[in-house]
């Protein structure tokens, strides 16, 4: 199997992980989810490094952000399908 | 083929206590700050000793005190501990962790420095110590079941990797083993926010989850609430642990639960240092998430083999509990190799799978208890970190 560019926990999620170095913008990632091995494509928009998330579609300002199904969150700009997400645009809701 | 774990043997010390080491260190140990300098002189003169210095002993109180005690104690009792020499600036306390130590059978010796002078401390402790350290070189290795060894796991600079490869390795290779009588512990009281409601739900019995949720809502209630001036950015989450990706806590809070598997349930709750007593199983401790004061902690309450998923590359070591760092980041692989013991980045780039990876870490696990150096020991990182929970008197 080709390795992946992106790995997803759970399908519920709305961001995945970039799990290869030096990802540039305009790559056609493979993204594999983790639970169930299933697997689909996206588009980066941005370069991301190792590590970090990149949403799986359109994130609205005030959507909570989903990743191993669970809440991690709430985004506080709109973030368009295959952005970085990071502190710039997500916040916890604790403390 | 049998797997991995099913009888899995390695060579250790068995202590009078019935524990099982798989170091046989002479600690040369410090009652209080003033002390560190006699034990350090001690462990100069006499090779093969290991003195481990630390900030605290002097006017602590109440429950401060106790826990100071319980982790010297207990790191004097720890299975990877042959003999040790206790030196203090005055005897009373002095003797009191000499006699905690002497109830696991082990020989302790305390020496108190007012009225005699460090000079003659060192040379009084040191004769002791050469009788300690040589006797201790003699004691054989004996053959040992893997089900003997007691586990710690902590993960530190995380990052998403962690939550996808490493903690994940730890956590297969805890549903592998605590079946077979392996205690195992995992703590981080802070850094389970975000997934609390998953942690409690993993308790054997509702009355421990219940338990285990009153010490995580008084952390956030006594600790977190009266003392933040933010909402903890760059602290829970830290620095390395954005820069690795990971943004909010509820985030690393789920890859860090990761640790505990699929299948196992804690059987207990532990205070900080305190060891476990309810058989074999895995036990939550109510420990700090910064790496030294969890892993001095679980080296108090015994635990002889620690596994660290890293993301990032936290370096951390201990001077008696060899810690196994894994870590499925292959840019850490690359760029800090000799700080890694088991590489699992073959997960993320799906060439193995988890439970591959789970027996790597039992096969590493069983290589370090025969006397594998970790990399951690190879290159000298030795943090005792005592937890202090308030300013002394």
């Amino acid at each position: 199997m080709e390795a992946p560019h992106l790995l997803v926990h759970d399908r519920k999620d709305t961001v995945g992980v970039v799990v290869v170095e030096g990802l540039k913008a305009g790559t056609d990632m493979l993204a594999v989810v983790t639970a169930d091995n299933s697997a689909f494509r996206l588009q980066s928009k941005m370069d991301v490094p190792i590590g970090h998330k990149v949403a799986l579609g359109d994130i609205r300002k005030g959507d909570t952000v989903w990743k191993y199904g669970q809440d991690i969150g709430v985004a506080v700009a709109d973030i368009a399908k295959g952005e970085h997400v990071h502190v710039h645009n997500l916040k916890t809701k604790r403390w | 083929m049998a797997p991995i774990h099913a009888n899995g043997k390695f060579f250790g010390w068995r202590r009078k206590n019935d524990r099982v080491g798989v170091r046989n260190h002479v600690v040369i140990l410090p009652l209080d700050d003033l002390s560190n300098a006699a034990c350090e002189a001690v462990a100069n003169n006499i090779k093969g000793t290991i003195a481990i210095p630390h900030a605290y002993g002097r006017l602590q109180f109440g429950e401060d005190l106790e826990l100071f005690f319980r982790t010297l104690i207990g790191t004097g009792a720890n299975p990877n501990v042959a003999a040790v020499v206790v030196i203090g600036i005055e005897d009373g306390w002095t003797k009191r962790v000499v006699d905690g130590i002497a109830k696991t059978g082990k020989p302790v010796a305390g020496f108190g420095i007012e009225g005699t002078g460090d000079i003659m401390t060192i040379a009084k402790a040191s004769r002791t110590a050469m009788e300690f350290v040589q006797w201790a070189s003699e004691i054989p290795r004996e053959e040992c079941d893997l089900s003997e060894l007691w586990v710690s796991a902590k993960c530190g600079e995380s990052d998403t990797t962690t939550g996808l490869a490493s903690c994940p390795t730890v956590g297969n290779m805890y549903d592998k083993l605590i079946p077979n009588g392996v205690y195992g512990v995992f703590g981080e009281t802070t850094e389970i926010t975000g997934a609390e409601h998953l942690c409690k739900a993993r308790a054997a019995t509702s009355e421990i989850g219940e338990k285990w949720y009153r010490v995580w809502k008084a952390y956030q209630d006594e600790v977190i609430e009266p003392n933040k001036t933010n909402d903890l950015s760059e602290s829970q989450p830290t620095k390395g642990n954005i820069a690795g990706g990971l943004t909010t806590i509820e985030e690393k809070a789920l890859g860090n639960l990761e640790k505990i598997g699929r299948e196992c349930r804690y059987i207990d709750v532990l205070a900080p240092a305190e060891a476990p007593a309810k058989g074999p199983g895995l036990y939550f401790m109510d420990t700090s998430s910064a790496a030294a004061e969890c892993v001095t902690l679980m080296a108090a309450a015994g635990y002889a083999v620690h596994c660290f998923p890293t993301g990032q590359g936290n370096i951390i070591g201990n001077p008696i509990l060899p810690v196994i760092k894994i870590t499925g980041n292959p840019k850490t692989v690359r760029t800090m190799p000799e700080h890694i013991d088991v590489d699992v980045s073959g997960i993320i780039r799906r060439e193995i799978t988890v439970p591959e990876a789970g027996d790597r870490l039992i096969e590493m696990i069983r290589r370090t208890a025969n006397g594998r150096l970790t990399a951690a020991e190879a290159l000298g990182h030795r943090e005792y970190v005592l937890t202090k929970l308030y300013r002394s008197a």
